[in-house]
């Protein structure tokens, strides 16, 4: 079973340390994790050092299964594509990196499932440049998907999506990690979607780990005040999820 | 979107799967296509020149050249092969050069020649030719060719480096190459103010760059550059080509994009370098043959890459042909046809569609 533990994390660009002291308990198959916090708040950065893309103190403590292609698994905030190629030629490379250059049923046939379940057939032969910015997320969480790992790292994947593509994409991904046995990190700014998907939530501001937790545990009206600057309370909505109802900025 | 495993529907297989496979067929058809039409420019290089051959006699020549008149059998075979040879090892070169120097520049302009490699080049056997001062030690045979290669070696590094640092433009870049240009360019004419009378006529002769300086040696060094170029770039294909999607993307997908630029940017000095060193400059092929593999394949690099081989050969295999087809008798330098052919193109690309593009 795979499990993650951030300890004492933190990550430089060149030798200035951006993040710092980020730990959690160890994180468990299925989980999802929310990453929030304010821009600029370093969950980018926190991302590209879980990636092994930044280097940093502290230590990314991973126990992964053998089948995967590469245990962690990241998207990029970035998703703007100018490369002359299809949405199912940019998938279908994600899947082949470091392979050879033939290609087999089974890749395509896994590309096509993981593309329908995203409802991204229909634009499979469109060229990326023609897509528009959710199609574009889209196209880069198959691109994640496709490569089977244990970890994936999402960073504001549901940014450029309209609020039902956002609870599909959410929905989706949390049914995968219970499925696939995956652990979830997603950096998102909708609190409302962190307080209905996240098992566990991790709050950064200026750079530090300010609390690691159950989600209503965070995110709470003490909280919204002091790192967002708003009056604000929790409450449930008609189908029970926890919401959080903004009253104003904070005097 | 169905929340528990997926079931895949025949449609969509179909949509996918089966659409993907079409379209690799076409691709490999239309690089059969470029190969077939490489062979015949190639045979029509042969044929054509001041005496005029039909092609039949040309393939008789080439399987059995017992067969054909001694005076036919000469001109194929000494004449017209090495140009014709050399045409597309230079043309194959300089394409593959330039495909790559857009691809890890993320910069549809770069080529050798826009980006001054090849003026640094220039520089460097000039001063080779002028001074007869090698950069490096090496036998006076090779200091022409070693000048160059040292020049346009620095030359790349340096846009290399440049590229790298945080906050640079792909519009800098470019800059940064007409700002190249111009130096060596100036360099350029220094040295041919300091140089001799001989050697002012052959700095000229070589800026302008002519396949009639063609012998097999030089084929078979280009020819080698390029036998070694081609396997690294394939085996890098999949993370070539994840680098047109950002660096960001490409790191994602766990390419170590740093060794792969640096790697690439080394071979790339090679293969721009090597042919300039020999032929002279010859600009735009490196420019228009991968916009055309481009235009007709896209950019995976599994097709890209041999397409823009097969465009490069072919472009410069006919421009050779059209440099002899100007004058009855006269044969053009083939820098000065791929200038006037590249110009046009070149425009073309800043004002329609390069913005669609990338």
């Amino acid at each position: 079973m795979v499990t993650l533990q951030l300890e004492a994390l933190g990550a430089c660009y060149g030798k200035k340390l951006i993040v710092s002291d980020v730990s959690t308990t160890p994180l468990k198959a299925g989980e999802i994790v929310a990453v929030i916090g304010p821009n600029a708040a370093g969950k980018s950065t926190l991302f590209k050092r879980i990636a092994g893309l930044l280097k940093g103190p502290g230590e990314v403590s991973l126990t992964a299964t053998t089948k995967s292609r590469k245990a962690i698994g990241y998207m990029p905030q970035d998703t703007s594509a100018n490369a002359v190629l299809t949405v199912y030629e940019s998938i279908l490379l994600a899947r082949k990196q470091g392979s050879a250059w033939s290609v087999e049923d089974t890749d395509l046939r896994f590309i096509d499932t993981v593309m329908q379940a995203l409802n991204i057939t229909p634009i499979a032969f469109r060229d990326l440049g023609a897509l528009s910015g959710g199609q574009r997320q889209l196209v880069s969480i198959a691109q994640t998907l496709v490569r089977e790992p244990d970890v994936m790292l999402m960073d504001e994947p549901t940014s450029a999506l309209d609020l039902h593509r956002q609870i599909e994409v959410l929905s989706f991904m949390q049914a995968q990690a219970r499925l696939k046995g995956m652990i979830v990190l997603i950096a998102i700014h909708d609190l409302n979607q962190a307080l209905r998907f996240a098992d566990t939530v991790l709050l950064i501001a200026d750079g530090k780990m300010r609390a690691c937790g159950h989600p209503l545990d965070v995110i709470n009206p003490m909280m919204l005040r002091d790192v967002y600057g708003i009056d604000a309370r929790i409450e449930k909505c008609s189908r029970q999820f926890d919401h959080v109802i903004v009253d104003g900025v904070a005097a | 979107m169905a929340a528990a495993d997926i079931i895949l529907t025949r449609e969509a297989a179909v949509q996918g799967r089966g659409e993907y496979r079409a379209r690799t067929r076409r691709k490999i058809m239309i690089l059969v296509g470029l190969s077939l039409a490489l062979c015949l420019s190639f045979a029509v290089d042969l044929a054509w020149g001041p005496a005029r051959y039909g092609l039949d006699q040309v393939i008789l020549a080439l399987i059995d050249p017992d067969a054909v008149s001694a005076q036919v059998r000469t001109v194929i075979w000494d004449i017209r092969m090495p140009v014709a040879v050399m045409a597309i090892v230079v043309g194959a070169a300089l394409s593959v050069a330039g495909a790559q120097m857009q691809t890890i520049l993320a910069n549809p302009l770069a080529s050798p020649f826009t980006l001054g490699i090849s003026a640094a080049a220039s520089f460097g056997a000039a001063l080779g030719i002028v001074t007869t001062v090698p950069i490096i030690p090496v036998a006076a045979g090779l200091i022409v060719p070693v000048n160059a290669f040292i020049m346009a070696l620095a030359a790349t590094l340096f846009i290399h480096f440049v590229s790298q640092v945080r906050g640079v433009s792909v519009q800098t870049v470019v800059l940064l190459g007409i700002a190249l240009v111009f130096t060596f360019n100036a360099l350029l004419a220094f040295v041919q103010y300091l140089a001799s009378e001989q050697a002012l006529s052959q700095v000229v002769f070589w800026t302008m760059g002519s396949l009639t300086k063609a012998t097999w040696p030089k084929i078979w060094a280009t020819l080698a550059v390029l036998l070694i170029a081609l396997p690294l770039f394939a085996r890098n294909a999949w993370a070539l080509t994840a680098i047109r999607l950002g660096e960001d993307k490409a790191a994602s997908f766990g390419v170590n994009v740093r060794y792969i630029r640096l790697e690439t940017m080394l071979i790339i000095s090679l293969l721009a370098s090597v042919p300039v060193s020999f032929v002279g400059t010859i600009g735009f092929v490196g420019l228009v043959g991968p916009h055309i593999a481009r235009m007709i394949l896209g950019e995976d690099q599994r097709f890209f890459l041999p397409g823009s081989v097969l465009a490069g050969a072919l472009l410069l295999s006919v421009t050779s042909i059209v440099s002899k087809s100007i004058l009855p008798g006269v044969v053009f330098p083939i820098g000065i046809i791929t200038a006037l052919v590249g110009v046009p193109f070149f425009i073309s690309l800043i004002l329609s569609n390069v913005r669609r593009s990338w």
